[in-house]
C-alpha cells in the first residue's frame, strides 16, 4: 500500500540516480530505445547503489569493520528466450549507449527504434518504511550490540569458550527503467546478525549457531532481547551438542520443528517450481500443474509481501510488484514462480519473482519467503505420535538437483525421538529425499506456523539473494537420515 | 582519474590514508573484462559482456583496523574512502596481532608464472564453441533429450597490490572455460550432469566436442539410478569428488579455523593423519596454474607448502595475522577479496598421484560405492563429522553395476583420511584443487 505520508520511496531513487550520474530522463529513454531493436521484446536498465557495512567479534573483541560501496548499471535486452546483457560500474551516457548496443546484439537485426517513453511508477507496496535506516545508526551502537551478544553467550555456560558474532547492515538503492514504459525505484534496507558459539568440555568441542534480522530498523534486534536470545540459543545448542551421540542412518520417521526447518520446502519444491526450469522442462516438476505432489495437509505459499521480512521486496528486480503465489494447495501443484521472460514464454503472468544479486547479474525466477500454512495438530501431539524417529529443529544449508528432484538439508540440531519423547541429541546429519515425493509423506501438520528469524541466503547459478522460509511442526514418514550409526 | 594507472590510484589512496591518520595501510585494486556466452538446444540463449573495477583499502591506526571498498574511482570518492576507513578503524577495538606482514616475508621479485594469455574472443566465436560442445552431447545418444545448455566464458584480470611497507606488485591473468550440462531421460526418469574445461590459455582448452561427449557419458551413466539399503561399505571417490575432501582439509589447516577453535585438525601438527602414501601439497607457483599467484594478498611471496607429508600433518596454512596469533610464520596463503581483510586460502592444492589404476581400485572392492556427485553442506568443521547427499555407481565384485541416488555417505573426516586405502595414479590439473581417485576403506551409506 502506498502510504499517505510525505515520503515517496518511488521518486527518491530516481532523483538519486539521475543526479548521481548526471543523466536526464530523456537520455534514459534514448538508451532504452537503442537497446530495443525490432526483434527485441523488451529492454531494461537496472541502476544500483549499495552500501554494505559489517562488524565482527571474536575472542570478546570487535576487531573487524568493513564497508563496501558499489554502484553500477546493468542493461538487458530480451528477445524470445535470448538475453543480451552488459554491465558497467562506470555509469555515463556513453557507457550506457555502448552497453545498450552490446545487449541488443542478441537480436539478429539491430536498429535503433528511437526513444521509448517511460512514466514514473510508485511501488504498490511499502513493506519496509523505516523511521531511521539501520545504515544511519551510530557505529558504536552496532559494536555495543555485538559485545552484548558475547556477554550473553558466555554467561549462558562457562563451557562456551569462544563466541563469533557478526552484524551486517545493507542499504540497496535500485532503479528499474523498462522499455515497457515504466520507471520504478526502491530503497531496500537489510540487517542480519549471526552468532556461532564453541563449547568445550575436555577435548570434546562442539558448535552451535543462530541469528536473525530482516528489512527492519536496527532497534528490531534490541527489542524483546532478540539479539541476546540468538546468543543464548547458539550457546544452548553448542552445549547440548556436547552430549550428542552418533546420528542414526537409514529411513525413518522425521519430525521437523517450526520455522527455519522450512528450508525443506525451499529445497524439496521451491527451486523445482521456478519458471526457468519448468519452461526448459529440466525440472522434476515440469508439466505437473494440477497433479498431487504433497499430502492434502500441505499448502505451500511464496509471499514477497510480508512486511519487514528478509525475503520481501516492494518490487522485484525487474520492477514487477511482488505478490503471494500459491505453489501447492492442499497437496495439488498450483503454480510456478516467474520472472518476466519466463512468464511470457510460458503464457503466464509474472509473479514478482524476478530477482538478481546485483547490477552485474541477470534476473531469474527466485523465491522470496516460502512457507507452509499451519495445520491443526498441536506440536506436542506430533512428537507423542512417534515411537522411534528423529526430531530436527535447526539446519545448516541445503541443496537440490532440480532435474532428478533429489534434495538434501543438513541438521545441525537434532534429537532422537524414543517412545513419543525427545531424548538424546545427535551429531550433525544430512537428510535426503526426493522433491516430488517428500511432501506426500507428510502425515501430520502442526498448528504452530513460524517464519524463520531472518537468516537465509539462497544461491542459484552463482547468484546469492536473501530469502525467508517458514513451516509449522511436521511429521514425515520415511525420510532418509544420513548418520553413521547403521 | 580515468587516465591514471591502477598503480597510480593505489599510490594516491595510500597517500590519502596516511594523510587521514593511518599508521600503515595496504590497498588492492583490480579491474577485469569478461565475456560470457550460452547456447541451449543450439540456439543463442545468453550473451553477457562486462567491465568491472574495484578497490579495497585496509588501514591500521595503532592496532585498530578497518577495510573499505568501492567501485567509484573518482578523486573525491577516493579521498573520502581513505578518511572513512580511518574513522571506521577508530571505533573498533585494538588487536595487538593486527598489522602488515613482516617486511622480510614480502616477495622481492614478482615471478612470471605465465598466467596471462590474452586472446580476443568474439561473441560469435564463443557461441560457436558453446554450440559445438552442446551439439556433441545432444548427438551422442538419443536419450540425451534436453539440455541446460553449453557455455563459453573468458575473462582477463589485472590486480595491483601496494602497501605502506613500500611494496608494489601487479599481475595479470586470463582464463577461458567451456562447459556443458546435458539432460537425459529414460523410463520417466530424468538426470543431468556436466563436464567442463578451464585454462589460462585458450589454446589449451580441451576439444569442445570431447567436453560435450564426456558430459553426455556422465549424464547417461546416471539413468536408471536407484537406492541401495543402508550399510557400511568401501567408498571410492571419483577424482572430482575426491578434490572436495581436500577442500575440507584446506579449511581445517587454515590458521583462522585453528585459532578460532573451529578445526578438527587443531593440535594435530606433526601427527600421522593419513597412511604413508598420502602427500598433500599446496603450490602457489605452478606455471599456468588456475590457483597460482606471484604474491599473496599481503604481498608475501607464494611458495610450495607440503601440508601432509607421507601421512604426517606437516604444515598448516597461514597469512601473517593468523600466523602471529599462533606464533607461526606466514606461508604466503593470504587470500583477499577486495572488500575484506585477508583470510587463508589454498592456491593449487593437490593430492600426489599414487600407483594404482582406477580399474585396480574398483577391482579391489567386493561391494561398495563409486561416488560421482556430492550435494549439500554436511561437514562440521569443528568435529569433522561428515554427512553428504551422494549419487554414483554401485560396485559389485569389482565391477561398476547400476547407478545409485538418494543416498548419503557419512563418517568423520579424521577417520576418512586415516582410512584412505588407495590413491589413483592419474592426476590432472584441471582446476585449482585436484586429486586422483581415492578409496576409503569404509563409510556409512544410508539409503532405503
Amino acid at each position: 500500500m502506498v502510504s499517505e505520508s510525505g515520503r515517496t520511496p518511488a521518486v527518491e531513487p530516481r532523483r538519486f540516480f539521475l543526479e548521481r550520474f548526471g543523466l536526464s530522463e530523456n537520455q534514459l529513454e534514448g538508451v532504452l530505445g537503442s537497446a530495443i531493436a525490432r526483434e527485441v521484446d523488451f529492454a531494461d536498465l537496472y541502476f544500483e547503489f549499495t552500501t554494505v557495512e559489517s562488524f565482527s567479534l571474536e575472542e570478546s573483541t570487535v576487531k573487524k569493520a568493513t564497508k563496501d560501496v558499489s554502484q553500477g548499471v546493468g542493461v538487458r535486452a530480451v528477445a524470445g528466450d535470448k538475453t543480451g546483457y552488459a554491465h558497467s560500474d562506470d555509469v555515463s551516457l556513453e557507457n550506457l549507449r555502448l552497453a545498450a548496443r552490446t545487449a541488443q546484439a542478441i537480436a539478429r537485426e539491430g536498429s535503433d527504434v528511437g526513444p521509448v517513453a517511460v512514466s514514473v511508477q510508485r511501488p504498490t507496496h511499502d513493506l519496509y518504511r523505516l523511521d531511521r535506516p539501520p545504515i544511519e545508526v551510530a557505529l558504536t551502537d552496532k559494536i555495543a550490540l555485538l559485545n552484548q551478544i558475547d556477554i550473553a553467550a558466555r554467561r549462558h555456560d562457562p563451557r562456551i569458550v569462544n563466541v563469533l558474532a557478526s552484524l551486517t547492515v545493507v542499504e540497496k538503492r535500485v532503479l528499474v527503467a523498462s522499455s515497457q514504459g515504466y520507471i520504478v525505484g526502491d530503497v531496500q534496507p537489510l540487517i542480519r546478525v549471526s552468532v556461532a558459539c564453541i563449547a568445550q568440555d575436555g577435548s570434546n568441542r562442539r558448535q552451535g549457531s543462530s541469528g536473525g534480522g530482516g528489512r527492519s530498523q536496527f532497534d528490531y534486534l534490541l527489542e524483546a532481547d532478540r539479539a541476546v536470545d540468538f546468543a543464548r540459543q547458539a550457546a544452548a545448542q553448542a552445549i547440548r551438542n556436547l552430549s550428542a551421540v552418533d546420528a542414526p542412518a537409514g529411513e525413518m520417521t522425521v519430525v521437523l520443528g517450526p520455522g527455519w526447518p522450512g528450508v525443506l520446502l525451499h529445497e524439496a519444491v521451491g527451486h523445482g517450481l521456478e519458471g526457468d526450469f519448468n519452461r526448459k522442462k529440466t525440472s522434476a516438476f515440469a508439466g505437473r500443474i494440477g497433479e498431487r505432489v504433497a499430502s492434502e495437509l500441505c499448502t505451500v505459499i511464496d509471499d514477497g509481501t510480508i512486511a519487514n521480512r528478509r525475503g520481501s521486496l516492494n518490487v522485484d528486480d525487474e520492477g514487477t510488484p511482488t505478490g503471494r503465489t500459491v505453489l501447492i494447495e492442499n497437496g495439488i501443484l498450483r503454480g510456478y514462480l516467474q520472472d518476466k521472460m519466463n512468464a511470457k514464454l510460458m503464457g503466464m503472468a509474472p509473479t514478482g519473482n524476478g530477482r538478481r544479486e546485483s547490477y552485474a547479474h541477470m534476473p531469474m525466477p527466485r523465491m522470496t519467503n516460502t512457507f507452509m500454512l499451519a495445520g491443526e495438530t498441536p506440536p506436542e501431539d506430533i512428537i507423542r505420535s512417534v515411537s522411534s524417529g528423529l526430531y530436527a529443529s535447526y539446519f545448516g544449508g541445503g541443496q537440490v538437483d532440480i532435474t532428478n528432484g533429489k534434495f538434501v538439508f543438513s541438521a545441525s540440531e537434532a534429537y532422537l525421538i524414543e517412545d513419543g519423547k525427545i531424548t538424546r541429541p545427535v551429531k550433525d546429519a544430512t537428510l535426503i529425499g526426493n522433491g516430488p515425493d517428500a511432501l506426500t509423506r507428510i502425515k501430520l501438520v502442526g498448528s504452530d506456523l513460524q517464519l524463520d528469524t531472518g537468516i537465509g541466503t539462497c544461491g542459484k547459478d552463482g547468484q546469492s539473494v536473501p530469502v525467508g522460509v517458514g513451516m509449522p511442526t511436521v511429521r514425515i514418514d520415511g525420510m532418509t537420515v544420513g548418520g553413521t550409526a547403521a | 582519474m580515468s587516465d591514471w594507472s591502477l598503480e597510480d590510484i593505489a599510490g594516491f589512496v595510500l597517500d590519502e590514508a596516511r594523510r587521514a591518520g593511518a599508521a600503515a595501510a595496504d590497498v588492492m585494486v583490480a579491474e577485469g573484462d569478461s565475456l560470457s556466452t550460452a547456447v541451449r538446444l543450439g540456439e543463442v540463449e545468453k550473451l553477457k559482456r562486462a567491465r568491472g573495477k574495484h578497490l579495497g583499502l585496509r588501514v591500521f591506526l595503532d592496532h585498530r583496523s578497518a577495510v573499505t571498498s568501492s567501485s567509484d574511482f573518482s578523486r573525491d570518492s577516493l579521498v573520502n574512502l581513505a578518511r572513512e576507513t580511518c574513522s571506521l578503524a577508530r571505533v573498533v577495538e585494538a588487536d595487538e596481532y593486527g598489522g602488515l606482514p613482516d617486511p622480510a616475508e614480502l616477495a622481492r621479485e614478482i615471478p612470471d608464472l605465465d598466467l596471462f594469455h590474452p586472446r580476443e574472443v568474439s561473441a560469435e566465436e564463443g557461441l560457436a564453441l558453446a554450440r559445438k560442445a552442446e551439439a556433441a552431447a545432444l548427438h551422442s545418444d538419443p536419450r540425451i533429450s534436453n539440455s541446460e545448455g553449453g557455455e563459453f566464458d573468458c575473462e582477463t584480470r589485472h590486480a595491483v597490490y601496494a602497501s605502506t611497507l613500500g611494496f608494489r606488485g601487479s599481475f595479470r591473468t586470463s582464463s577461458f572455460g567451456i562447459s556443458v550440462v546435458p539432460v537425459a531421460a529414460e523410463n520417466g526418469q530424468m538426470q543431468r550432469d556436466y563436464w567442463y574445461s578451464a585454462k589460462r590459455d585458450f589454446a589449451e582448452l580441451e576439444d569442445a566436442e570431447e567436453i560435450g561427449r564426456t558430459a553426455a557419458r556422465r549424464t547417461l551413466r546416471r539413468l536408471g539410478a536407484r537406492r541401495v539399503p543402508t550399510q557400511q561399505v568401501p567408498v571410492v571417490f571419483e577424482a572430482e569428488m575426491a578434490a572436495s575432501l581436500l577442500r575440507h582439509l584446506a579449511g581445517a589447516v587454515s590458521g583462522y579455523a585453528l585459532y578460532k577453535g573451529m578445526s578438527f585438525l587443531s593440535g594435530k601438527l606433526g601427527e600421522t593423519i593419513a597412511p604413508s602414501f598420502v602427500t598433500v601439497v599446496d603450490d602457489g607457483l605452478m606455471r599456468r596454474g588456475l590457483g597460482s599467484r606471484p604474491f599473496d594478498g599481503e604481498g608475501v611471496r607464494t611458495r610450495r607448502t607440503v601440508i601432509v607429508d607421507r601421512g604426517k600433518l606437516e604444515s598448516y596454512l597461514f597469512d601473517s595475522y593468523s600466523a602471529r596469533k599462533l606464533q607461526a610464520q606466514t606461508t604466503g596463503n593470504a587470500a583477499r577479496s577486495i572488500g575484506d581483510a585477508p583470510h587463508v586460502g589454498s592456491h593449487n592444492l593437490y593430492l600426489e598421484a599414487g600407483t594404482t589404476s582406477t580399474q585396480e581400485i574398483l577391482h579391489s572392492v567386493k561391494r561398495g560405492l563409486y561416488v560421482t556427485e556430492l550435494i549439500g553442506h554436511g561437514v562440521n568443521p569443528v568435529t569433522g563429522d561428515y554427512s553428504r547427499g551422494a549419487a554414483g555407481v554401485w560396485i559389485e565384485d569389482g565391477e561398476l553395476t547400476h547407478p545409485v541416488e538418494e543416498i548419503t555417505v557419512a563418517g568423520n573426516l579424521l577417520k576418512i583420511f586415516q582410512d584412505i586405502e588407495m590413491v589413483g595414479s592419474e592426476l590432472n590439473f584441471r582446476a585449482a584443487t585436484v586429486s586422483p581417485v581415492i578409496k576409503i576403506a569404509q563409510m556409512t551409506v544410508a539409503g532405503a
